[in-house]
């Protein structure tokens, strides 16, 4: 049975929050409340082992190609919210944890409950 | 302070730095590893030597340069281009600036390498210049010639006796063949170095017999020489890449394949056997693909290069490579074949290249399932101690060479 995390109140998150909270003695994870969803994933990045979650939350990069296939520059996708590894820049789609440049890697996915105020993640 | 980031609902904003806090899990790696039981010896890691310019120009003799230097700290940069840390996306960069360290004597520099090499688990390091790597691209020679005194000056003065865990290498002004001489031997004894450093970027032919004195004076102290590469998006080449990771992935490759091919191809290795020959920074795959290019050019060509007496691939399974940014393809079979072409177990030198952005841990060599544990060993640390003599004692007084 998986083990109860209380992660805190809802209400003391607002839109992008993260909180990162102990999995025991040498693990974290870190909960988001992301577009009005929460997620959950391990601390550590599937590349080197960084702290992924303690990075940046940056919105997808898209380039903009006309009809013409002509190159006309980049926007951001907000749409699409990318945890970023601080150690080396490593990117990943806060929906499912995977690796954006190679989805064949991924963050370790947690669930996460909001019963009443309460916020759990389940490790 | 505030990170730049995409949009104000996902601001980030950081009241303080910790090297240590950020390598909690580096630390985690080098417990469940037992990294701290064997010498562990990065062969390129890196200070900003830039944030310690108003020291460094103090050495610096000629007063018109001095005064140049003061009103233009910046040139020793030079115009590399680029933005290494991914938009902001490396924390440590942005938030280095604001990382406090005491106010106890000891120089900046040496706190904050102390703190990451204590976290990887890493025992001594070579220590690297990071705007310097551009500067053998200005054009005006005498401010190669200049920094490069000045910052040896400093470097062997107030930053080498500091701390024994921490080596440099001898910055040779390549653009001037006298100069780099003249600080080849007055700093290449010097305490706490232990190579000479060629910095890759740069458009001079490193078999100009110009160099020869040098060479033969490097042979001479036994002392390894490093090529430590770079890029240079203002090359007319690179310039025609519009994209960073392209001028990166190329350049840091490109100009060590090029000094490889001089060396190799004007029979350096057997006018000078002995010196320890190091390429770093370029990654891995590039020897494979080299060797095998050379071999077959010089199968039908050998008369070309008459000073050769064995294959190329031979010259260069004899020399060094460090490790970072060391490749690591899904597929581990083809870095399984670049380690056994380049003889990884007597061969390669781990490097971090920290605190860099594309940094590598000792994990990458030591969770690799093709070695065992003495080639791992041997990678980490043994093959370092064994090219530049290092005196390991302080900390493993048991040591022995696998």
């Amino acid at each position: 049975m998986a083990k109860e995390i209380l992660v805190g109140k809802a209400s003391d998150f607002k839109e992008g929050d993260k909180k990162i909270v102990p999995n025991g003695k040498t693990s974290e994870i870190g909960v988001y409340l992301v577009h009005g969803n929460w997620y959950a994933y391990a601390n550590l990045c599937p590349h080197q082992g960084g702290p992924a979650c303690e990075g940046l939350l940056m919105a997808k990069v898209e380039e903009i190609i006309a009809e013409d296939k002509t190159y006309q520059g980049m926007k951001f996708n907000h749409d699409e919210m990318h945890i970023v590894c601080p150690w080396h820049g490593w990117e990943f789609d806060i929906a499912d944890g995977q690796a954006v440049a190679d989805r064949k890697w991924s963050l370790r996915k947690f669930e996460v409950e909001v019963r009443g105020e309460d916020v759990y993640v389940l490790a | 302070m505030d990170l730049a980031t995409s949009d104000r609902y996902h601001a980030m904003s950081v009241d303080s730095f910790d090297t240590e806090k950020l390598l909690t899990n580096a630390a985690r790696q080098r417990d469940a590893r037992r990294l701290n039981e064997f010498p562990i010896f990065d062969a390129d890691a890196h200070h900003y030597e830039g944030e310690s310019i108003s020291e460094i120009i103090e050495f610096i003799d000629d007063d018109i340069l001095n005064h140049l230097a003061r009103a233009n700290p910046g040139i020793i940069s030079g115009g590399r281009g680029g933005y290494q840390p991914v938009g902001g996306r490396i924390t440590r960069y942005p938030l280095r600036k604001i990382e406090e360290t005491p106010a106890d004597g000891t120089h900046r520099d040496i706190h904050l390498s102390r703190r990451w090499m204590d976290a990887m688990g890493i025992d001594y390091i070579g220590l690297f210049p990071t705007g310097m790597l551009g500067i053998g691209l200005i054009p005006q020679v005498e401010i190669e010639v200049q920094y490069a005194r000045a910052y040896m000056r400093w470097l062997t003065e107030k930053i080498l006796p500091t701390d024994p865990r921490i080596k440099g290498y001898v910055f040779l002004p390549f653009n001037s063949p006298e100069a780099a001489y003249e600080i080849a031997t007055e700093f290449g004894d010097k305490e706490g170095i232990i190579g000479f450093l060629i910095t890759s970027p740069r458009y001079k032919p490193v078999h100009d017999n110009a160099y020869m004195k040098t060479y033969s004076y490097i042979e001479e102290t036994g002392k390894p020489l490093i090529f430590h590469s770079g890029l240079n998006w203002n090359d007319p080449l690179m310039s025609v890449t519009n994209r960073f990771i392209a001028a990166h992935a190329l350049g840091f490759t490109l100009y060590n394949v090029i000094h490889m091919c001089n060396w190799i191809c004007n029979a350096l290795n057997e006018r000078f056997p002995n010196i320890p020959v190091v390429w770093t920074e370029s990654g891995l795959a590039w020897v494979p693909w080299l060797a095998q290019r050379l071999d077959n050019d010089y199968k039908m060509r050998s008369s070309e290069i008459p000073g050769l007496k064995k294959l190329p691939s031979e010259y260069m399974g004899d020399m060094f490579y460090t490790s970072q940014p060391m490749e690591m393809p899904n597929d581990l079979s083809f870095l399984e074949s670049t380690f056994k072409m380049i003889n990884a177990e007597t061969q390669l030198l781990y490097a971090s290249d920290y605190p860099h952005w594309d940094a590598d841990m000792p994990s990458t060599i030591y969770d690799l399932p093709f070695l065992d544990e003495k080639a791992k060993r041997n990678i980490l640390g043994g093959n370092a101690i064994r090219i530049f003599d290092l005196d390991v004692s302080d900390r493993y007084p048991n040591y022995k060479a696998a």
